[in-house]
């Protein structure tokens, strides 16, 4: 077979790899961990063997810890960032943070190549939201930037009702992933005419079609039962019409994940009525963006959802609804929630499940069940009050840990 | 008395329609309706348009009211809807979503206004096919539009006795389209300084929305944006069922409901005409025939509140 392949390419210098020849067969199902050869990196399968070979990861490890990029950004991001890495310290997760200063002050070339640089060679990052000075016209969105020069190409935001807190819907339960590079965010706009902006909205088949197999994934992998697409096909026939079209194509490889689409307005709509007929929502950009900050703001607002943007190669892990909070920066109420969430789906991610879970469970412990509250979610604590109650929860379960270790070798 | 012309629509638009026209005899309201269909009919060049008689229709009347019209997905001709409001340039939709004592949801402090730009935007229709697989929209904005609506913002606060505009945009990610149209929005605050007016992102206004919608009252936007937030809001307060809608042009007005067809309901006496009755109401109040007005939405809200 690898004959056959040298053959065909030609004079080409490519050596095909096991990866390479499994990607041109994908019909091969891979149960095992692939290993490439000389990047000292490890790659992880994040999804299911059905599309195991499209995904190779990256990630720095070396002495058993993982090296995470951690971008600072605007408002409260750098004060959240930093409660988050005294928490991993209680927790003993064997993650190394490599600071990068970036923000809406720092955006130099230079400045978003490092950054950029700095994730590409750790494979993973944490960040906060990077303001927009969008009344300067030279200054374009970083955010926007990291994501498509990554090619993150999928953000995943898992809205859950938190058990405790009063609101108005207690059985919301979607995961919402929504396509991150195209769509209305591809940035080109041009003025025709004084007076008269046109703004462009790309779609490609090829990144619908991505988008909607990773949410089949998804869905398969994490037992979820029904898919929706959302869309606005009945104005924007061609545009959204392939969206749809690519979805219900994808949806034919897997006869048991239920599939329907909704149009983005009666979306809303349902949303705010009855959430719960949502499982897994595949979305272009624009009404992802939306529909987001619905359902977040449905399960308590901006500083409990944590968000995910994954690409081939690469994940950032950032709030839910991508808010700087720069109203709320240096005054200590900031709710930390919603990072530490997203930091312990970046532990899940790198393979460190315990730590993910012992500091989850201690954050929602003190959410639900202590009660210990900053103002956006009704409670009167200030950030340092929470952080210091999750640490507090933390410290036993962390000292349980080193007494066995000690009764081990009183053993031994 | 005044003529108005009337559409009633597909489904179970003549029913809600016949409603409408008795209470308004009942109450005596001056006003004499002119029905009129809008079927597409096929023109000389084989393409479906609108038939000529809602044009001069609207023409001598310039008020109409309008019931659920139907448009296929993904095919066809343009929507119906769209037609109508390209053809008599209603630039504004206006949306207002109050809470309904007796309808019962989990949000009950809503009192907010959706003004929304109606000509253009990402409803301009105009897509292309660039290369296989690769599908471009166009999303226009043009200043005239912006400032019109914008002005019919601040004039329909100021009439109605409201106290804050706000802008909803997205301008960090369409910085030129979005940008444009925040400008004229803060032009025309600039000229209406009693008005307090404030701007936000449109996720920031989806997430407060959702926790606390007292926070609002009249939002004002490009087409996009208001149709998904006009019918957040309408789910807000119960949905399409009880939500009324008004189109204001510059030479005259189209009432309607906002719900689809219902064609499973059609006949069966089984159809809400709440939507299409409060819109009769918001038109009775641009036509200036206020008491009318008021007297038979008081006589709705209260029908609604004994439970019926």
């Amino acid at each position: 077979m690898a004959a056959v392949l040298r053959s065909v390419v030609g004079n080409n210098f490519v050596v095909p790899t096991t990866r390479s020849l499994l990607l041109r067969f994908p019909a091969f199902e891979v149960k095992y961990h692939l290993e490439t050869v000389g990047s000292g990196g490890h790659q992880r399968n994040y999804s299911t063997p059905r599309a195991a070979v499209q995904q190779t990861h990256i990630l720095a490890k070396y002495g058993g810890r993982h090296t995470v990029t951690l971008m600072t950004g605007d408002g409260v991001g750098p004060e959240l960032l930093s409660h988050v890495q005294e928490i991993f310290r209680y927790a003993g997760a064997p993650i190394d943070f490599e600071v990068v200063e970036i923000n809406s002050s720092t955006n130099t070339p230079e400045d978003m190549y490092n950054a950029i640089l700095s994730v590409k060679r750790n494979g993973v990052a944490l960040k906060g939201n990077i303001e927009t000075k969008f009344d300067d016209p030279s200054f374009k969105s970083m955010n926007v930037a990291l994501r498509t020069k990554l090619d993150l190409f999928a953000s995943i935001v898992k809205c859950k009702s938190i058990p405790g807190l009063n609101l108005r819907h207690q059985d919301v339960d979607c995961v919402l992933i929504r396509e991150n590079t195209e769509g209305e965010y591809r940035q080109l706009e041009h003025e025709s005419v004084p007076g008269v902006v046109e703004s462009l909205k790309i779609i490609t088949a090829k990144k619908s079609k991505k988008i909607a197999q990773f949410a089949f994934n998804y869905a398969v992998e994490h037992g979820r039962k029904k898919v929706t697409a959302i869309h606005k096909a009945n104005i924007m026939k061609l545009g959204d019409g392939l969206f749809l079209e690519c979805c219900r194509e994808v949806s034919k490889d897997y006869p048991e994940i239920q599939f329907n689409d909704l149009i983005i307005d009666n979306a809303s709509m349902q949303m705010v009525a009855r959430p719960s007929q949502f499982d897994v929502l595949c979305m272009p950009n624009l009404y992802g963006n939306i529909l987001s900050n619905i359902a977040a703001g449905l399960i308590g607002g901006a500083g409990v959802v944590s968000g995910m943007n994954i690409g081939d190669n690469y994940a950032v892990f950032e709030s839910g609804t991508r808010n700087s909070g720069r109203s709320m920066k240096g005054k200590n109420i900031a709710n930390p929630t919603g990072m530490l969430l997203a930091s312990c789906d970046m532990l899940d991610y790198l393979g460190h499940g315990a730590h993910a879970k012992l500091i989850r469970e201690s954050v929602m412990t003190v959410l639900s069940e202590k009660q210990i509250r900053t103002p956006d979610i009704g409670g009167n604590a200030s950030t340092l009050d929470v952080v210091k109650a999750i640490i507090d929860d933390i410290k036993p379960k962390t000292l349980a840990w080193s007494q066995n270790r000690q009764h081990d070798s009183y053993l031994e | 008395k005044q003529l108005v012309t009337m559409i009633p629509g597909d489904g179970i638009g003549p029913e809600i329609s016949e409603a409408v026209k008795k209470i308004f005899s009942a109450a005596g309201v001056p006003v004499d309706w002119e029905d009129v269909d809008v079927t597409p009919v096929k023109g000389p060049d084989g393409r479906f348009r609108l038939p000529q008689k809602i044009f001069e229709s609207m023409e001598r009347t310039k008020v109409g009211l309008k019931g659920p019209l139907a448009t296929p997905i993904g095919k066809g001709h343009q929507s119906l809807n769209l037609a109508l409001r390209k053809a008599f340039s209603l630039y504004a939709n206006v949306r207002p979503c109050k809470s309904i004592e007796g309808y019962e949801t989990p949000y009950n402090n809503v009192d907010i206004v959706t003004i929304r730009e109606n000509t253009e935007g990402e409803y301009s229709g105009i897509e292309h096919l660039i290369v296989d697989g690769v599908v471009q929209s166009i999303k226009l904005i043009t200043e005239q539009a912006s400032r019109r609506v914008a002005e019919y913002a601040f004039k329909y606060a100021r009439d109605n006795k409201r106290s804050t505009v706000t802008a909803v945009h997205k301008a960090n990610i369409m910085r030129m389209s979005d940008g444009l149209f925040l400008k004229c929005c803060r032009d025309v605050a600039a000229k209406n300084k009693d008005i307090k007016f404030s701007e936000m992102y449109l996720d920031t206004v989806c997430l407060n929305l959702v926790q606390d919608p007292s926070k609002f009252d009249v939002l004002v936007m490009p087409n996009l944006y208001g149709d998904i937030l006009s019918d957040l809001c309408a789910g807000l307060i119960g949905g399409l069922g009880v939500t009324p809608s008004g189109n204001i042009g510059e030479e005259g007005a189209l009432f309607e409901s906002v719900h689809g067809t219902a064609p499973d309901i059609a006949g069966q006496n089984k159809a809400n005409p709440t939507a299409l009755l409060l819109s009769a109401v918001m038109m009775l109040r641009y036509m200036e025939l206020g008491s009318y007005a008021d007297r038979i939405e008081n006589a709705a809200f209260a029908v609604i509140k004994e439970g019926q």
